[in-house]
């Protein structure tokens, strides 16, 4: 299993040496302005109700970012919406419904990926009140508190934090919440930190982003902190990088996108840290 | 390999059977005596006994449920078709479902009018059969949400209609039952039973029992509850409801339940064996078979996988997943119930078809079902019950050791156990299990069980990156492969009362379609890479194929045309889990997509492509 984390940072850092060839091919082709046969719309497949990232009214981040490319494109955005479960990517992108996927894991299969545009992690939730402190999944405290994880159905997979405290013994415990929720309902996953902030749960580990965003619309103030080990051995992450994804085939577009994200990398982190993600710094996304 | 026990007809202990039922014709009378003709075999007390098939009405040359009869025999007394003269069968007609997905449905054939449903977006399609190639006498459109289409775990697949009481009775994938006029196509009633937004699809096809429709759900997978739901044929009105986990009251157990193994008894087993709350998300769908014994009225049917798909999340039985019930179809109650498989491992779901028999068992008459199980078992149980009388292995099984008939339970190998960050290589079955979704047939003519399956196996290994709803999370990298042989599908010839495969066909590819068997002997099925296939029922020695435009995972059927001539009819399309690769147009180099099962099936589109067309076959 060791080799599957040699494998992921061996691909950060080839991630990093394409950025730098990107960058010079996109400057010798583009030289600034829209290349011959840019596309002038910026197709984007997107959940229309999966706040903080997206939703119809354009009112999360990965909206706010196609927005951001677009310009830089010198495009507009027009999406087409599906909700982000299995079949996503089959119905969308490689439907060539859409050319971009503004948020997919580094190191997902499904699609090609550009360079990462930020790290995060999961995250512990817990009121402020309760000044529980836990900052490990080591931490004795979690083998009789209520725990909340994140659960994702049947699919050979399920978060990290749900097999990391299965590990542990710690199950009887442990309160299951649907990632992809009940869809009629406004913002499916936050169900998660409403739990811990109506005390249905003690606390609850769950994908930082979602957890930041909805942390702080809370009435109660809540803790939010990293999980660690980041790496629980032998194989199980708790941070992820997170890509732009394209089409396998389309390197055009994503050599584009990689140059765009060096370029406004600054005005990236500042638009994440206003959705309150949690951003785990590292040397490649510099 | 022949067996040993004697052979004879015994049409005079047969006969009250076929007088008291009534038959329309002659013709028909004569085929159902030729039909239920069954085989008889020596009792250890030197009486002679046979198998025959209970509640079975008399043949009549239709096809009205996709199990043919209430038994889930899939066997038609029609027997003009013959080993001798099945060689020179011809296309007589074909039809286009303008549906390029996997095609897994049965045609109903009642009166002279043929009936098609198709995957989504499940169209019906009412055919002509007194008319020179068949043409359309109406369409009717249900208009199922296209969003539903990214809920469905394994492609769109529906596998059928059913008719009673001059309605057509089928399930949408947006989780509505629909009755339909057979004669004129008009909607008679809509009822929605569950809700795409929790992750419910219902893929399977109903059967009508006693005035009521039962439906199961699908999504497992997506982490919904399973539940079987009865409506009111004429009104669509919810009858009962029972769900597979959660408290007595839900589940409809009662004070007539009486399961015959230890572990299946006590209160709240759908709440105790569980974790707290889990139950609530436990998965245990149903989206499989459903067959009835009119002289005990009961019901049978099997539960799906439980959920979550990590066993350490959830332990304990996680009752009732991979579960066969007995119900009674007018109140839902249970009346017994084993657990197949309990704490699923392996996605081995329980929804398999049960074939109810009656046949000599240790010199007794015994009322059993015989279900060959995904998880590589053959069971015969008492349908009365649920004593397991046997339990053997059809195909390459070492996820467990046997299955212990004192306590009824799986002996579970623990070196095939799947554990987040453990590689586990060669665990057979793979997921799909020794056999699918696919329905075999059985003949009272032969004594054999007809059973379409596959030959997979996988290795569990390493963690990917996953994404729902903008939460990364790792996923098992499971990769399916041709188990021993080298061959990925199987169609076998099983004797339950011997307990023994008698013949096997091997395939290339999973055989995906369900199996037909007729009184002339012939036995039907396809293949993925689409050949129909015709085989001596008795000996597996191939009589007759077709190639026809793309892969076959539709369930053939037998009928009498309004000419009075034999027809044999199958749907043809390439799909289904194993076919998605061809029927959604997956990434081949993706070998974990579809749950790991690309990696078994990446030639597939080089010997098929994606098709939606209903074959149509006769003698000359």
């Amino acid at each position: 299993m060791m080799t599957v984390i040699t494998a992921m940072t061996a691909r950060g850092v080839v991630m990093g040496a394409m950025v730098v060839v990107a960058s010079v091919t996109t400057l010798l082709t583009t030289a600034g302005s829209p290349a011959r046969g840019a596309p002038r719309v910026l197709r984007v497949c997107a959940d229309p109700n999966n706040l903080p990232f997206s939703d119809s009214t354009g009112a999360g981040f990965e909206n706010r970012l196609a927005t951001l490319v677009a310009g830089e494109m010198r495009a507009t955005v027009a999406y087409t919406w599906w909700a982000q479960r299995r079949g996503f990517v089959r119905n969308t992108l490689n439907a060539h419904e859409c050319d971009v996927v503004m948020g997919v894991p580094t190191n997902f299969e499904l699609t090609a990926v550009t360079r990462p545009y930020y790290r995060s992690s999961y995250v512990f939730v817990s009121r402020r009140d309760r000044r529980l402190g836990i900052r490990s999944l080591d931490d004795p405290a979690l083998k009789h508190l209520t725990v909340g994880v994140q659960l994702v159905g049947d699919d050979y997979a399920n978060t990290p934090p749900a097999h990391a405290l299965a590990r542990r013994g710690i199950v009887q415990n442990v309160r299951g919440y649907q990632v992809q929720g009940d869809y009629r309902l406004p913002s499916p996953p936050a169900r998660i930190v409403d739990a811990v902030a109506n005390g249905d749960v003690d606390i609850a580990v769950a994908w930082g982003p979602l957890a930041g965003y909805f942390a702080s619309r809370e009435r109660v103030p809540l803790d939010i902190v990293p999980v660690s080990p980041e790496m629980d051995p032998p194989a199980l992450p708790f941070v992820f990088d997170i890509s732009v994804g394209v089409r396998r085939a389309d390197r055009p577009l994503r050599d584009t996108l990689n140059a765009i994200l060096v370029r406004r990398r600054a005005s990236i982190d500042s638009l994440l840290r206003a959705y309150g993600v949690p951003l785990v710094k590292t040397k490649e996304l510099r | 390999m022949s067996r040993t026990s004697v052979l004879a007809l015994t049409l005079a202990a047969l006969l009250p059977a076929c007088t008291r039922e009534n038959p329309r014709t002659a013709a028909a009378e004569t085929a159902t005596a030729r039909a239920d003709t069954t085989r008889t075999t020596q009792a250890a007390n030197g009486a002679a006994t046979s198998i025959s098939i209970p509640g079975r009405d008399p043949e009549d040359g239709q096809w009205i449920r996709p199990a043919k009869d209430y038994a889930s025999t899939r066997f038609s007394g029609l027997d003009q078709i013959t080993t001798t003269n099945a060689a020179s069968l011809k296309l007589a007609w074909s039809f286009s479902t303008g549906v390029l997905r996997g095609q897994e449905a049965a045609p109903l054939v009642v009166g002279s009018t043929m009936y098609v449903v198709t995957p989504y977006p499940n169209i019906l399609y009412a055919l002509d059969l007194t008319k020179p190639g068949a043409p359309a006498k109406w369409k009717y459109e249900p208009k199922p949400l296209a969003a539903a289409q990214g809920v469905a775990c394994c492609d769109v697949v529906n596998r059928g209609a059913a008719y009673a009481d001059g309605k057509i009775f089928y399930n949408t994938l947006d989780n509505q039952t629909v009755a339909v006029d057979a004669n004129t196509g008009k909607e008679v009633w809509r009822t929605k039973l569950g809700d795409i937004n929790n992750g419910e699809t219902i893929t399977m096809a109903p059967l009508v029992v006693k005035g009521k429709v039962l439906v199961g759900n699908s999504g497992g997978e997506m982490g919904v509850r399973g539940w079987l739901t009865a409506l009111d044929a004429g009104t669509g009105a919810v009858a009962w409801r029972a769900y597979h986990t959660g408290p007595d009251s839900l589940v409809l157990i009662g004070p007539r339940f009486k399961p015959f193994y230890k572990s299946d008894q006590g209160t709240d087993l759908g709440v105790k064996t569980w974790p707290p709350d889990k139950w609530k998300q436990g998965g245990a769908g149903m989206w499989g078979w459903i067959s009835y014994d009119p002289a005990l009225d009961l019901i049978y049917y099997g539960t799906a996988n439980p959920g979550p798909w990590n066993p350490e999340l959830r332990p304990g039985d996680n009752k009732w997943s991979s579960t066969t019930f007995a119900r009674d179809p007018d109140t839902g109650e249970a009346v017994w119930a084993y657990q197949v498989t309990p704490h699923d491992l392996h996605d081995y779901d329980g929804i398999n078809e049960s074939i109810l028999l009656d046949l000599p068992w240790n010199g007794q008459q015994r009322h059993v079902l015989v279900r060959p199980e995904r998880d590589g078992y053959v069971y015969v149980q008492d349908r009365a019950t649920g004593e397991v009388l046997a339990a053997d292995t059809f195909g390459i099984v070492n996820s467990t050791l046997g299955v212990d008939l004192k306590t009824g339970r799986p002996k579970v190998n623990p070196e095939k156990e799947p554990i987040t960050g453990k590689v586990v290589r060669e665990i057979c079955p793979a997921s799909p299990g020794t056999k699918d979704w696919q329905p075999s047939a059985f003949s009272p003519r032969t004594g054999f069980l007809y059973i379409p399956h596959q030959n997979l196996c996988m290795d569990v290994e390493s963690v990917e990156a996953n994404y729902i709803a903008g939460t990364p999370y790792v996923g098992m990298n499971v990769k399916m492969y041709a188990g021993p042989g080298g061959h990925r599908g199987e169609f076998d010839a099983w004797d339950p009362i011997a307990r023994r495969k008698v013949w096997s066909i091997k395939e290339n590819f999973p055989v995906w379609s369900g199996a037909l068997v007729t009184a002339g002997d012939v036995a039907f099925y396809g293949t993925m890479d689409g050949w129909f296939k015709a085989v001596d029922a008795r000996s597996g020695k191939p009589v007759w194929q077709f190639k026809v435009g793309s892969g076959i995972i539709g369930q053939p059927i037998t009928y009498r045309g309004p000419d009075g001539k034999q027809y044999v009819a199958v749907l043809s399309g390439v799909g289904g889990w194993t076919g998605a690769i061809v029927a959604a147009g997956l990434d081949a180099r993706d070998s974990s997509a579809a749950l790991g099962m690309v990696n078994a099936m990446r030639d597939l589109p080089n010997a098929t492509t994606k098709g939606g067309t209903l074959y149509v076959f006769a003698l000359p």
